[in-house]
């Protein structure tokens, strides 16, 4: 089977790109493990919510319709609203059908698949950032009657026992499961490492509205200081609720979650937490406002929005006493929240870097005729939303165009 | 949000030499493999003499432009002779210079003129935990206070940022406030 283009994963990214493909008339399948949309289906806990309003739900060509514009899809939400886009344009996408090999040779690729071998010019890699959970090597220390599980097999409360649950993590996923775990009355104690502390609405908008307003969301790959640092910053803290509410560490100690450092080990029946936490939440709430001030000056500057209501400033993180030692006997139960990772397991070494990541520029990879789509600050700081896959696929294949240009 | 474009800040130190160093280490993590170094030797009573010399790094041995020695003892109120601070308050000494250190470096990297610089450390110490007379009282410091006292051409944001990023990339802070596996053997 020959095409032009193989993408590979149709989820918001395949999808998008198979859109901007379309529109250039460029020959393509849209290769799919299982069907569309497939870890929006299977990977997400019952209650999520997006992290961005509906209005910001835009992929190319396709806009939130509802009648909800402030309000926050769910996964079913998600799913409906990529089978639509899907159906909108019938992307080619191909399903059940899984990528065992992608080989590169003088003339384009061979893609090798559990249903036969598409041989290609340009393969794009739309596989999402959240295929693996990552989890630290301190797991292996926990004794076995403690039982574990990451934030991707998490699903509802009643999934675990009544006892005491340690959530790893703070950032959107740990602070949703702790805050939605003490809800349902286990007693959370909440790890705390680098967070990104945000309100969810600021002056009657959300915080998102402000982000896309003032442009921090577009800022681009090749003009932040430190891209290596701001490609590893952990996922806003932040929760999509109809009451639009704001989940920081000081709603959660509210609530009734113990908060600590971050887990730095076990020794025996002991659990050790840095000692760090202070800074760490010193330096969220200083960056929090930082951009809230940003925002104060872009609404001075533009002048018209005299509707808002006055400039606030959240209340600084208060921690009470914070232990550095806990005894694991208080804890039933671990859930790993501590971020997750990219898989390629069908590329070749030559596309990675000696500490396993993929090699690339703003999504070119060093291998020519070779693109990826949808990572974290990829091409810009949204790169990761659905909101950002558009932009991206759209100067992608400006890039592939040329690249295939050449080779004719 | 980021460091680019700052004028100029002379605080006497290097920055341009350390971003120079990370570029280089960023290729050649190998390089970056120190080894810090002490030897202590016993005085008499408490007292003890600790004398730093050399250390690698880089792929080599070095010396210190000269050698440096930390007299150490208990104080009087332990029946001791007070011939040198008390170990504990050398940490509470190790983790002020180190963040301070840091706070130079981050604001002249920020263009941040420094005029003065002072902290007053603060370490809290339940001594029924050295004394053997409680097993639930930890044998080191409860409780670590850091405070600060700066004077610099910045805001009050821009100095707690330069505060909260020298914590962020301070060796002893870290070792301070993260456990560190320690073997301790006898020839």
């Amino acid at each position: 089977m020959h095409t032009t283009v193989v993408v590979i994963g149709a989820g918001q990214a395949g999808l998008a790109m198979s859109h901007q493909l379309t529109a250039a008339s460029i020959d393509h399948v849209v290769l799919e493990r299982n069907e569309v949309a497939h870890s929006w289906r299977t990977e997400r806990w019952d209650s999520l919510r997006l992290l961005t309003p509906n209005w910001m739900t835009r992929l190319p060509g396709h806009r939130y319709q509802g009648d909800d514009p402030d309000g926050y899809m769910t996964s079913a939400d998600v799913v409906e609203y990529l089978d639509d886009y899907q159906r909108a344009f019938s992307a080619p996408v191909v399903s059940h059908t899984a990528v065992e090999r992608v080989v590169a040779r003088a003339a384009g690729f061979d893609v090798h698949t559990d249903h036969g071998t598409w041989a290609t010019d340009a393969v794009v890699v739309a596989t999402g950032a959240c295929s693996r959970p990552c989890v630290p090597d301190v797991a292996a220390s926990l004794p076995a009657a403690i039982r574990q599980l990451t934030a991707l097999e998490y699903r509802r409360p009643d999934q675990l026992g009544e006892g005491g649950v340690l959530v790893v993590g703070a950032s959107a996923s740990g602070a949703q499961i702790a805050d939605e775990l003490q809800r349902n009355g286990r007693q959370v104690t909440l790890a705390v490492g680098e967070h990104v502390r945000l309100p969810r609405t600021y002056r009657g908008r959300d915080i998102h509205w402000w982000m896309d307003a003032i442009g921090q969301l577009d800022e681009r790959y090749d003009e932040v200081a430190d891209i290596d640092r701001a490609r590893r910053l952990a996922s806003l803290q932040l929760i999509g609720s109809p009451e639009r509410r704001t989940l920081d560490l000081n709603a959660l100690i509210t609530g009734g979650v113990d908060v600590v450092g971050k887990l730095a080990r076990i020794v025996g029946q002991t659990a050790q937490f840095s000692g760090g936490l202070a800074n760490l939440v010193a330096n969220s709430d200083l960056k929090q406002n930082r951009l809230l001030n940003r925002i104060d000056e872009f609404i001075a500057e533009t002048g018209e929005r005299c509707d808002l209501d006055e400039p606030w400033r959240p209340t600084a993180t208060r921690l009470a006493t914070v232990p550095t030692e806990l005894s694991l006997s208080r804890f039933e139960t671990v859930v790993w929240a501590t971020g997750y990772r990219p898989t390629y397991p069908w590329l070749d070494a030559a596309a990675f870097d000696r500490r396993q990541r993929i090699i690339h520029d703003g999504g070119i990879s060093a291998i020519a005729g070779m693109y990826f789509l949808g990572l974290p600050f990829m091409r810009r700081r949204k790169s990761s939303f659905i909101d950002g896959v558009g932009p991206d696929a759209t100067e992608l294949v400006l890039h592939l165009r040329t690249y295939l240009d050449q080779r004719r | 949000m980021t460091d680019t474009q700052a004028p100029p800040a002379d605080n006497g130190v290097n920055v341009a030499h350390l971003l120079g160093a990370r570029e280089h280490l960023t290729e050649a993590p190998e390089a970056a493999e120190f080894q810090f170094r002490a030897h202590c030797d016993w005085v008499n009573g408490t007292h003890s003499r600790t004398v730093i010399d050399s250390y690698s790094g880089l792929g080599a041995e070095h010396m210190h432009r000269q050698s440096f020695a930390i007299e150490a003892d208990h104080p009087e109120v332990f029946a001791s002779q007070d011939n040198g601070a008390s170990p504990p308050e050398i940490a509470l000494a190790a983790l002020a210079s180190c963040l301070t250190a840091g706070i130079a470096s981050v604001a002249t990297n920020r263009g941040v003129q420094l005029r003065s610089v002072s902290a007053k450390v603060e370490g809290d110490i339940d001594i029924q935990g050295i004394l053997g007379i409680d097993g639930d009282v930890r044998n080191g410091f409860n409780d670590i206070r850091v405070t600060y006292d700066i004077d610099a051409d910045a805001s009050k944001a821009d100095i707690e940022a330069i505060v909260a990023q020298s914590q962020k990339r301070s060796a002893v802070f870290d070792i301070i406030t993260n456990p560190t596996n320690v073997t301790v053997e006898v020839l």
